[in-house]
């Protein structure tokens, strides 16, 4: 399939490049700076890659391969995240027999930075998710579960900041409803908050007190739902003010182009999710200069 | 002149004083403004360099993992599919008949009652069992999923209500433990559990997946459960156990579940 190039607002592009021009005369430090943003979602412990003749993704994936991938783009831009929207957990062999621990292990030395946490990776209850914990050397983000409960209290944070070439960024995590979907009996006392609600709450926070310049959430509540009880990354996106981008996760979703939405402040932000199993990387790159957004706003190229 | 002059020099020096202080402040706030966003998808092809070290590091897992899988647990003397019936199968009888002989002891020790038949849905067998070897990974490929047993309290009545779903449905469910026949016009002409004839008046023991439980295939009858009891053990986990018990696995369609001519 031919992917269709969306350049909005040229205008504005073309008027940003000159001002870049501008401040790369009068600074050595350069005019522009370049964050690249990588991500996966609902990777079900597929390691390998699909065999050549698999029916839905002959030859795709592959986590050798997507180390090899991310390294390169690393190469290119060293100011790059690499971040996990949930769902690590269950669907190959592979976590049956190590219960999760292969996963962290490779996804540490792949240096993501951080995952948020899906409803399968509770699947060997929470405990289960704790034995793993000592595994994953990046962070667990999650803002709306309450682990104080939990034998998970202390493993998560609500959010983190990384500062990459000066860019301060802001990332926090968001799960879904584990009641009706997962058993209790594995999350235990797990108490799920309202995701709106808080999203509002730590983007005001990470955009007045952090002083992020870029606000990033990793959601496993899933892209869209018909249900309008349920909560969803699109919506999600309209209600939030400060949320720059929302990688997404849960419904499995192959999006063509990542998804531009129109937020609560009446600004285009985008929502992305790269389908399941680890055959896609997400990547968004993100550009800032001294000038920043026209009155045209900022260009988006998807 | 002079005076034009003089003027063209302020408006000069004022020039390179404002171009001073906007440079000033261009160079210590650095860029940080967002101006340009760009975003895509990147396929996980043949095209991506393998990093060698990992590679080699999944390795051992890897090799771990499929020689587990694919050590031969027992011999399936037929091809077993679930399509080989129409109300009972050889697929359907003999996931029904290793939960009842996998899960009744469990269930006896954990509650000191005894389990009386066994429920479950014919969507939840994945795929057939050639003829050959059968392994671990026969089960990972028949029940990719992690559902587990649980046994369930029904009524008489509830009891009733599963048999009613049970025939609606013309599927082949798979069951064991029950003897039912049916006449020609659907009706009931006999049923038995665990040998004896259904009782209305007392509660059954049903073993079954958590996922049909919790209303998964619209069995709507176990929302009147009287009492769910998980007995924690993964179906998957319940075939395995068996495939390493028994020698042979030789399902029959049979007369546990037919229609009269």
């Amino acid at each position: 399939m031919k992917r269709r190039q969306f350049i909005k607002n040229t205008v504005a592009t073309s008027t940003l490049i000159g001002a870049g021009g501008l401040t790369l005369n009068a600074c050595s430090s350069g005019s522009e700076k370049h964050l690249t943003i990588l991500h996966t979602n609902d990777v079900h412990s597929h390691i390998d890659a699909f065999p050549k003749d698999h029916a839905d993704f002959p030859g795709l994936g592959g986590l050798a391969r997507r180390a090899g991938l991310v390294q390169k783009i690393r190469e290119e831009n060293p100011n790059t995240l690499l971040f996990d929207a949930g769902d690590i957990f269950q669907g190959t062999p592979y976590f049956n027999f190590y219960g999760g621990e292969l996963e962290f292990k490779l996804m540490s030395k792949l240096k993501y930075d951080a995952a948020t946490i899906g409803n399968h990776d509770f699947d060997n209850g929470i405990d289960g998710l704790l034995a793993q914990m000592p595994h994953a050397q990046f962070d667990f983000l999650i803002a709306n579960y309450d682990f104080t409960n939990t034998v998970m209290d202390g493993q998560t944070k609500p959010y983190k900041t990384y500062i990459k070439d000066g860019i301060k960024v802001g990332v926090y995590g968001l799960g879904i409803q584990l009641a009706g979907l997962v058993t209790q009996k594995l999350y235990k006392e797990t108490e799920y908050l309202d995701p709106y609600e808080i999203a509002r709450d730590i983007e005001t926070q990470l955009k007045e007190t952090e002083n992020c310049d870029l606000i990033v959430c990793l959601s496993h509540m899933g892209y869209s739902y018909e249900n309008e009880n349920r909560t969803d990354d699109l919506t999600l996106g309209k209600k939030t003010k400060h949320t720059d981008l929302i990688i997404g996760g849960h419904t499995h979703t192959f999006l063509e182009r990542p998804t531009i939405v129109t937020n609560a402040n009446d600004r285009e932000v985008l929502v992305n999710q790269v389908g399941c199993f680890g055959v896609n990387l997400g990547r968004i790159d993100f550009y800032f200069d001294a000038n920043g957004a026209t009155s045209n706003g900022v260009s988006i190229s998807v | 002149m002079t005076k034009l002059k003089h003027f063209d020099c302020l408006k000069i020096k004022h020039f390179v004083v404002f171009i001073t202080i906007v440079m000033g402040y261009s160079c210590k706030e650095a860029p940080k403004k967002l101006s340009h966003i760009t975003g895509k998808e990147l396929k996980i092809d043949s095209t991506s360099q393998a990093v060698n070290s990992l590679e080699q590091f999944i390795l051992p897992y890897h090799n771990h993992v499929e020689n587990v899988l694919d050590s031969t647990l027992a011999y399936a003397s037929l091809d077993i599919t679930k399509t080989d019936g129409s109300y009972n199968t050889t697929a359907g009888n003999l996931m029904a008949d290793i939960i009842l002989e996998q899960a009744a002891p469990i269930f006896k020790r954990r509650t000191g009652k005894n389990l009386d038949f066994v429920l479950l849905n014919h969507g939840g067998i994945r795929s057939s069992i050639s003829k050959g070897n059968v392994s671990a990974r026969t089960a990972f490929e028949v029940m990719p999923f992690e559902n587990n047993t649980v046994v369930v309290e029904l009524s008489g009545p509830s009891v009733k209500e599963m048999l009613t779903y049970l025939i609606t449905s013309k599927r082949a469910h798979p069951v064991a433990g029950i003897e039912l026949v049916l006449n020609k016009d659907d009706s009931i002409k006999s049923i038995k559990i665990q040998g004896q004839p259904f009782d209305a008046n007392r509660n059954y023991y049903v073993a079954t997946s958590d996922y049909l439980v919790s209303g998964g295939d619209d069995m709507v009858f176990f929302k009147d459960a009287l009492e769910v009891t998980d007995i924690d053990y993964k179906i998957r986990n319940a075939m395995i156990d068996y495939f390493s018990k028994v020698d042979t696995l030789s399902p029959k369609v049979d007369l546990r579940y037919y229609k009269l001519d």
